[in-house]
């Protein structure tokens, strides 16, 4: 374990956490950290006696969702860091979700128990066995309300099946299948069938020597079961239809901007690379997140993206110093709003930025415990890019390039983000009035 | 072009090949393996900086006779130069054969200390054949590294001295091949 001293407050490597997401309903939001755990956080019923404390979340579960592993046959460590979790829509009374590592997706179970049954026949109430002789009379045991117990159960665990590492897993709308994405292939599963995995895309070549892009993301469309779209360290993007063919090699759609060959450099491949694609609500666009944008494709469109925001494009005059200190391999995330209508994504200094894909206005934001206080209203912040600094604005060059935003997710219904800092969580809500 | 600007961009070439290098070893012993996709792009960028500093080393050699025009990578690319980058695309990456064997081989390092050693044999007779049977049906296994690297349209493989990665640093980048150089550290 690393300790790291920042201001004065030290946080352990394995507190950092990896990946957030909201469920389908908004009720809960899930975070996985490098330690492997999993944190549950559940909206508070609003109550008219506490008006201001307006649906809060709350820890609901915590549990260890993945430990170090050791392969022996290569002579691997296997990182217990959760790089994706991606809930299951409610079907009963228990939540379920799917968090995966390096290697191996695992299926939880999170269900209540608030009830125990008390006076067995044959034990006692510390669950030593009576002995015999002393049982004289027959009694049944009786259900007594308890305190609520959340608890974590791994349902299924589909492992052995990639070499690579596990960039994304994505339920399909089916609710019975989902797929799992390492930087070559992609591998269908039936939820309920752990043993065996269908490889539906394969780009390995023959060659290794001639390897030229990896897989970067891959995600289902959200209505269409048989669509599935995965981004490449290339700057593309592939939809490709399950109906097809079983190995899904030719793509049906591939959205490619061509490059511009005036901002040509050594870091061009690099800054091309695509960290994140996810589809919108609706299933009509793709967003793709690279180094210093974000793109809004539409899937009619395949030649150019409809619509390009700048997130940090004075980091590119930037680029040298951003390799050596490897902020320029950080994947950053994008997540639409419920309505499709903002995007948000994340930057350094702990900041976070917003495109209104209307009014064409943009916003960045902060995430730190100095410039905000609970309940009060975010300020936006802005960089100055040469000349004269105004007061309230902050010089590239003191940006603080440890501080970055990876991960952020927007609830499905309502304004409420989440916004993962390093080893900090920050919920933003709506303000009321 | 001038002189003093292909010094320049040779300068800041070798500069970023040398930290792509000593990223590209340190990830071999980062923890959860090596990553294929961060070792592709370090791979990309060396070979970007590799060809623009041989680019540049002949530019210098001919600007003594006369200036000879130079295709520096920060401004627009004439074909000739995408031509070059389009086949370094294309051409197969020899030190991400030898970075990426991690996730597939176990023995890695010994198989590149082997190709060290045989290497310098076959760097001193470049004329003696690999006595191996290569065909396109008996093509190495991806996970044992190749032992010769392969060879740009043009260039020519040279006797490089043993330890020269320890001289001086122009003489021993133009000289080694990428696929020597990671073992040599």
């Amino acid at each position: 374990m690393y300790v790291f001293e920042e201001e004065r407050k030290s946080y352990l490597k394995a507190d950092i956490i990896s990946t957030v997401e909201f469920n389908s309903s908004g009720e809960l939001l899930a975070t996985g950290d490098k330690g492997g755990r999993v944190v549950v956080f559940q909206r508070e019923q609003e109550s008219k006696s506490q008006p201001q404390r307006r649906g809060e979340y709350n820890v609901y579960s915590t549990f260890q969702s993945h430990e170090p592993e050791f392969d022996y046959l290569k002579s691997l460590e296997i990182e217990e860091k959760i790089n994706k979790i991606k809930w299951l829509p409610q079907q009963n009374a228990a939540y379920f979700l799917l968090s995966t590592n390096d290697k191996t997706v695992k299926l939880w179970k999170i269900s209540e128990r608030d009830k125990r049954p008390e006076g067995y026949n044959l034990k006692d109430e510390d669950g030593r066995i009576r002995d015999p002789s002393t049982i004289t009379s027959l009694r049944v045991p009786v259900l007594q309300p308890m305190d609520l117990m959340v608890e974590a159960t791994a349902r299924r665990v589909f492992s052995n099946a990639h070499t690579y590492h596990i960039n994304s897993i994505s339920v399909n709308s089916d609710l019975q299948t989902f797929i799992s994405t390492d930087d070559l292939r992609v591998n269908l599963w039936n939820l309920e069938i752990t043993d065996r995995s269908f490889n539906i895309v394969d780009i390995k070549p023959a060659n290794m020597e001639e390897l030229t892009e990896v897989i970067t993301s891959a995600e289902f469309h959200p209505q269409q079961c048989h669509t599935f779209a995965y981004s490449s360290s290339k700057g593309s993007i592939r939809l490709c239809d399950m109906r097809q063919a079983a190995l899904c090699d030719k793509h049906c759609k591939y959205f490619e901007e061509p490059e511009d060959p005036s901002t040509r450099s050594f870091f061009s491949e690099i800054i091309s690379s695509i960290s994140d694609v996810k589809f919108s609500h609706n299933g009509r666009y793709l967003m793709t997140r690279d180094y210093l944008t974000v793109k809004v494709w539409d899937l009619q469109m395949e030649n150019k993206p409809l619509e390009t925001y700048q997130v940090h494009d004075y980091l590119r005059g930037k680029l040298c110093s951003l390799y050596e200190n490897d902020c320029i391999f950080d994947k950053f995330e994008c997540v639409w709003n419920g309505s499709d209508s903002v995007i948000m994504t994340g930057s350094y200094n702990n900041f976070f930025r917003m495109f209104d894909r209307n009014t064409k206005r943009d916003v960045t934001l902060e995430a730190s415990r100095e410039n905000s206080k609970p309940r009060a209203i975010l300020k936006p912040r802005k960089v100055c890019v040469g000349g004269k600094r105004r007061k309230d604005e902050i010089s590239v060059d003191s940006l603080d390039f440890s501080k970055k935003i990876l991960h952020t997710t927007w609830h499905p219904h309502e304004n409420i983000i989440a916004v993962a800092a390093t080893n900090n969580l920050y919920i933003f809500q709506d303000k009321v009035n | 072009m001038s002189a003093t600007t292909a010094m320049e961009v040779n300068v800041e070439a070798r500069r970023i090949l040398a930290v792509s290098i000593s990223k590209l070893y340190a990830s071999r012993t980062q923890r959860g393996g090596l990553r294929l996709h961060r070792s592709l792009l370090l791979s990309l960028v060396m070979r970007s900086a590799r060809d623009i500093y041989h680019s540049s080393r002949e530019s210098e050699e001919s600007s003594g006779a006369h200036s000879a025009p130079e295709e520096p990578m920060d401004t627009s690319s004439s074909p000739g130069e995408q031509a070059r980058l389009s086949e370094a695309q294309h051409e197969p990456q020899p030190a991400l054969n030898s970075a990426e064997l991690a996730p597939e081989e176990p023995d890695n390092a010994e198989d590149c200390c082997d190709s060290d050693i045989t290497e310098d044999k076959e760097n001193l007779s470049p004329t003696k054949q690999s006595r191996k049977r290569r065909g396109k049906a008996s093509a190495a296994p991806d996970f044992l590294p190749s032992k010769r690297a392969r060879l740009e349209p043009g260039e020519e493989r040279y006797a490089a001295p043993v330890g020269s990665c320890r001289a001086g640093a122009g003489e021993s980048l133009t000289t080694l091949s990428l696929n020597r150089v990671i073992p040599a550290f």
